[in-house]
């Protein structure tokens, strides 16, 4: 039985969640529509992979199956993967993007200014340096929904129906009712409300709307995922899968 | 790198006054020419053809490499090509606002190369079909934009000198890091070497062809040389890369696909097989492998974002007399 189980299991998660969206974030190079938005969007996945590999690191170290953060992210199998399905869903156009992201950066930021208090060193070290990140990935995705929530007729109805599509996704970041997460006090800590109030100013500045609907999208900390997770799986994977054993 | 042909401005006979002797002169002394000096027009137009063509060289080339970010086989190998995919968009932008001191605006530039009007470098018409080819890119085509740009550091126009001498900084990176993961593949796998010599196969005369045709063939190159935009000969430079690439493919331990070349002893270098150029013109045509699909990507890049730029314009308005009332 291993002695960390909290902690590896909140390692696994932020791990797991940066990893995959900083591989969604990837896949935007050579495809915004501004330059500027290009060299942007990849620093912001630059971030976040290197903020997956401080957490999966510290996993690897405690985990008793996994030596390495590579191990971690290329060798385990989709239900071992701990991410919520935010993270996975397509990138979808440039405001649905923006949504995704603004969802999970301030649910990041709320997530790492607890962590930061952390009596556990590591867990406090990592979270300290992927604030300073974080609160710039907020700035960021803040001023792109006001921009297109209150631009024209046709982004502000695109990103209102953004803002619904991914709400049941995001509220999975705030579930804090499952079972095995192995790090419910910490999680309980950031309440959904906590985090919908974080969300609402600049909701409102953007003209939009948050959905009513209650339903949320659940399993990522079990290992139960959407189909697309399998497909990212497949494409990252590809190397160290078609060659065990191989140093690159 | 990346300005392979470049048509230029012919200069008229009324043009040849005392004005532009004063500015031959500048340039015969070194001194840089700033946007807001006199310039010749065809100095002018001769040179946006050549800055622009870099600069969509570099966002057209985000591409190939940017089909590996999400299949890098370490964490590392992933943090280091995002990196540097990244730094090929910033010397993009760079090279942008480099040729916009010139009168043109980045629109205007984009919109030539979605006409087909403007070109990019050839190089990026080729494939990139293993993850050797990340490591060969590094090597031979950052390799070759490197000789191709250390020289133009020098050039006549302050603001490109200047744009290039940060470039080069972060290309000469990328050419280390590119032969760092050749090394790597090499000393693994007969698999892992397999495919570099695979890559190389495929990207040995692509990159010759980077330095654009022979000197013979390079109408243009006189009036660009005397202006300083163009700092050396085609066939010098690529002359030059071939020295250099020689001793370092048999470090690797991979064979470099031209049965031709043979050291010179009488001219301290060595000689190597005729580049097809009928490929290359054909490649600049549109004809290579990829031409289609580079463009569509950046075509579709632009007027999939229209509504995002409409909405950003759209908001600014909104900003700016929200603040005046």
């Amino acid at each position: 039985m291993n002695n960390n189980i909290e902690e590896l299991s909140l390692s696994l998660f932020m791990g797991d969640n940066n990893l995959i969206l900083s591989h969604r974030l990837s896949e935007w190079t050579g495809h915004a529509p501004v330059l500027e938005e290009e060299l942007a969007l990849a620093n912001v996945a630059l971030d976040l992979l290197g903020q997956a590999r401080m957490w999966l690191e510290y996993a690897a170290e405690i985990s008793e199956d996994y030596k390495t953060a590579d191990d971690l992210a290329y060798k385990r199998e989709i239900w071992e993967f701990r991410n919520v399905a935010l993270v996975e869903q397509p990138n979808g156009h440039f405001g649905d993007t923006i949504v995704r992201q603004f969802y999970y950066d301030n649910w990041h930021k709320l997530i790492l200014e607890h962590l930061y208090q952390s009596e556990n060193e590591r867990i406090a070290g990592i979270a300290e340096k992927s604030l300073k990140e974080v609160r710039y990935h907020l700035e960021r995705s803040a001023q792109w929904t006001v921009l297109l929530g209150d631009g024209t007729e046709e982004s502000h109805n695109k990103l209102q129906t953004s803002v619904n599509h991914f709400w049941p996704y995001a509220l999975e970041l705030c579930n804090t009712n499952t079972a095995n997460s192995g790090f419910d006090d910490d999680l309980a800590s950031l309440s959904r409300q906590t985090w919908i109030d974080s969300l609402s100013n600049i909701i409102a500045e953007a003209t939009l709307q948050l959905p009513e609907t209650e339903f949320s999208y659940s399993g990522g900390r079990e290992g139960i995922h959407t189909e697309h997770l399998s497909l990212i799986l497949a494409e990252m994977q590809c190397l160290p899968r078609a060659y065990p054993g191989t140093q690159w | 790198m990346y300005s392979q042909v470049i048509d230029e401005q012919p200069v008229s006979s009324d043009e040849l006054n005392a004005q532009e002797a004063l500015f031959q002169e500048k340039i015969d002394n070194d001194i840089k020419i700033e946007p807001r000096d006199w310039m010749p027009d065809g100095y002018r137009k001769t040179l946006i053809r050549q800055i622009s063509q870099h600069a969509h060289s570099e966002i057209v080339g985000m591409l190939p490499e940017g089909k590996w970010l999400t299949r890098a086989p370490s964490l590392t190998r992933k943090s280091i090509l995002l990196a540097k995919v990244q730094d090929e968009g910033g010397h993009g932008l760079y090279l942008y606002s480099a040729a916009e001191t010139l009168g043109v605006t980045r629109d205007e530039m984009y919109l030539a190369l979605h006409s087909g009007k403007a070109k990019y470098s050839s190089i990026f018409n080729y494939p990139t079909l293993t993850w050797a080819d990340i490591g060969v890119i590094g090597w031979l085509v950052d390799g070759a934009a490197i000789m191709n740009q250390v020289p133009l550091q020098r050039c006549s126009y302050g603001p490109y000198a200047r744009a290039m001498v940060r470039i080069c900084k972060e290309e000469s990176f990328h050419q280390r890091q590119g032969f760092e993961m050749l090394i790597t593949l090499c000393k693994g796998k007969p698999v892992q070497k397999a495919m570099a010599q695979d890559a190389l196969n495929r990207w040995w005369w692509p990159s010759l062809m980077m330095f654009g045709p022979p000197d013979a063939d390079s109408v243009h190159s006189a009036q660009s040389m005397r202006w300083k935009i163009k700092m050396n000969g085609n066939d010098e430079l690529r002359q030059k890369f071939v020295d250099v690439c020689v001793p370092q493919a048999e470090l690797l331990g991979l064979t470099i696909p031209d049965n031709k070349i043979i050291w010179n002893e009488e001219w301290q270098q060595h000689d190597f097989g005729e580049v097809n150029w009928d490929e290359f013109y054909n490649v600049l045509k549109g004809n290579g492998v990829c031409n289609r699909e580079r463009l569509k990507a950046r075509v579709d890049a632009w007027e999939d974002g229209a509504w995002v730029r409409d909405a950003a314009k759209a908001y600014a308005v909104k900003r700016q007399r929200s603040s005046s009332l």
